[in-house]
């Protein structure tokens, strides 16, 4: 027994040179710098070879703005309502039993595992002017599918599951203790929850707004087909350098590509700060 | 245990209008968010009857989508898998500075936009990409083409095998395959025979999510493809360009067969989770 760990753990030893180190570790490193590292990098490379000012001059054209003011407002604002209605869904799966409750647990998942063109045919036709929700809607002068609205249920549909199955695990492993300690101390049902719950769900449910919100920021299937795709009007972000693409506008499809990334990149780090934050009274 | 559950019962009996409001409430929000539209997929497929519905399921631009689609799973959740075991035994098996940076690195696929990861397979391999004039010299296509598909398939789908192994894999520990070892095995033998026993249902459950994604991507592919019809459009892209050309059943028969895989994903799902839950309450006791 003493030798044999060693040798499983030999890269620790023996990691002088690339060929010396396990050919499992040779496959993931390199798998992942050709699929991941280069393409990343011949984004980056190619926004350098602009200047700084013509990057600048399209990152902040007016249509490019008027893009991430679609893209980042209405993600937000699904993000931010799927905090709440998220938590919901992840309480009551957690604390109440009803009929059916695990056919509804497990389609939760759904927006998760439909290939997202799906989801946009049905919305849009769910949600327009003679769909099934959309004809009740419509006589109160709310358009849903073709604008911004429109965008913004989409982007619902797929945050969903995100905010959920964040919440849900960290509710099921709630101490039920704690909160039956303040319920008997006199605390409300309404006092239990503000201060004894919720403190300690809000890490996990802000990860899952963040982690909805960046999903919902890139996501383009189902948005592009609710969408009417009007610059100023409900274009995102996405379509926008889809559509760059298409008049062969290569710098101008990677600026916005960039700006993108960085703000995934940003998002990205706030999760982790988050969940450290979620960790901070483990152990 | 009564005694403990006595203030719940208590909260539950206090206010008894809460738990049924809240539980409508849910119900409410999913089926406008996703019952109704999941509902409708299949109502707009067979609102003429099978017929129609059949009928488009022998097109031959549906045909050569759904062949496409299969053939760009094909092509990307076996490489996906090898990468995420590799990734998996690397992560578990040793400890090493910059862990979970590595970590947030092969999980950057998730949170980069579909299109993104497309236009940046362009900027590689298109024309006037990296690798553009050295392909375009040697007559090979990738963008535009099937190998350029399944880098984009390949690339949004990457994650999932190694997020579903590692857990297994740290679970199960290391002391079988060392004592594999000891006894004389070598690394094959060790992994056929104690490491893939071990971590298969989690392994099953992350090719399973590489499937679901590899079949269903939009985006990145729609990006890389051109779509052009019978050669590169993938059923995604089908549902999309049809209903664009007002062939909505069409796009909703396409549709059907979609969410019939989302479907058959999430019970398989379901029933790998009450499988890996099962063998963990039974290890706990």
């Amino acid at each position: 027994m003493t030798t044999v760990p060693n040798q499983l753990n030999t890269p620790s030893t023996t990691k002088q040179n690339f060929f010396n180190v396990p050919w499992t570790w040779r496959i993931a490193i390199t798998y992942l710098v050709v699929m991941l590292v280069l393409p990343v990098v011949a984004m980056f490379a190619k926004s350098l070879t602009l200047p700084f000012d013509e990057f600048w001059r399209i990152a902040t054209s007016p249509i490019a703005l008027a893009t991430y003011d679609v893209t980042f407002i209405t993600s937000l604002g699904a993000a931010i309502i799927n905090g709440f209605a998220g938590t919901l869904v992840a309480w009551v799966l957690t604390r109440y039993d009803f009929p059916l409750k695990r056919i509804v647990d497990a389609s939760v998942d759904l927006p998760l595992a439909l290939p997202t063109s799906v989801a946009g045919l049905t919305l849009a036709t769910v949600y327009s002017n003679k769909g099934w929700i959309g004809s009740l809607l419509y006589p109160l002068g709310i358009k849903v599918s073709f604008t911004r609205l429109g965008v913004g249920v989409a982007m619902l549909f797929i945050s969903l599951p995100l905010v959920v199955r964040t919440v849900q695990p960290v509710l099921a492993e709630m101490e039920k203790d704690v909160e039956e300690a303040a319920w008997s101390l006199g605390a409300s049902q309404w006092e239990t929850f503000g201060r004894v719950i919720l403190p300690s769900l809000l890490p996990a449910i802000l990860t899952g707004v963040a982690l909805g919100f960046s999903r919902a920021v890139g996501e383009y299937g189902s948005t592009v087909i609710i969408a009417s795709n009007t610059p100023f009007r409900d274009l995102i972000a996405p379509v926008l350098i889809f559509q760059r693409l298409e008049q062969y506008d290569y710098a101008g499809a990677t600026v916005i590509g960039v700006v993108l990334l960085f703000i995934s990149l940003v998002v990205l780090f706030v999760i982790n700060l988050l969940q450290a934050w979620g960790r901070r009274y483990e152990e | 245990m009564k005694n403990k559950s006595v203030g719940v019962d208590d909260l539950g009996k206090r206010s008894s209008w809460v738990v049924p409001v809240l539980i409508g409430l849910v119900i409410v929000y999913l089926t406008l968010i996703l019952y109704i539209p999941a509902a409708n997929v299949f109502f707009q497929a067979f609102r003429k009857g099978p017929g129609p519905f059949f009928q488009n399921l022998v097109r031959p631009d549906f045909l050569s989508a759904a062949r496409l689609t299969v053939m760009l799973a094909i092509a990307s959740v076996p490489v996906n898998a090898i990468f995420g075991l590799c990734v998996a035994w690397a992560v578990t098996r040793h400890r090493f500075p910059g862990r979970a940076l590595f970590l947030s690195i092969v999980d950057l696929p998730f949170s980069i936009s579909p299109v993104v990861a497309g236009l940046m397979i362009i900027l590689l391999y298109g024309r006037q990409g990296w690798f553009g004039g050295w392909l375009a010299d040697r007559d090979i296509d990738i963008v535009f083409a099937f190998p350029g598909m399944v880098l984009a398939t390949a690339f949004v789908s990457m994650p999932f095998v190694a997020r579903e192994v590692i857990p297994v894999l740290e679970e199960a520990g290391s002391d079988q395959e060392e004592a594999g070892k000891t006894l004389g095995a070598n690394d094959w033998q060790i992994f056929w025979r104690i490491t893939l026993p071990n971590i298969r249902w989690g392994l099953l459950y992350g090719l399973i999510l590489t499937n679901a994604r590899a079949m269903g991507e939009f985006g990145a592919v729609s990006v890389v493809s051109g779509n052009i019809i019978n050669r590169t459009q993938s059923l995604p892209l089908f549902v999309e360009e049809a209903y664009k050309q007002y062939e909505t059943e069409a796009a909703y028969s396409a549709a059907v067969v979609l969410a019939l895989l989302a479907i058959v994903t999430l019970v398989l799902k379901e029933i790998l989770e009450r499988k890996t839950k099962i063998k963990q309450v039974a290890d706990d006791k």
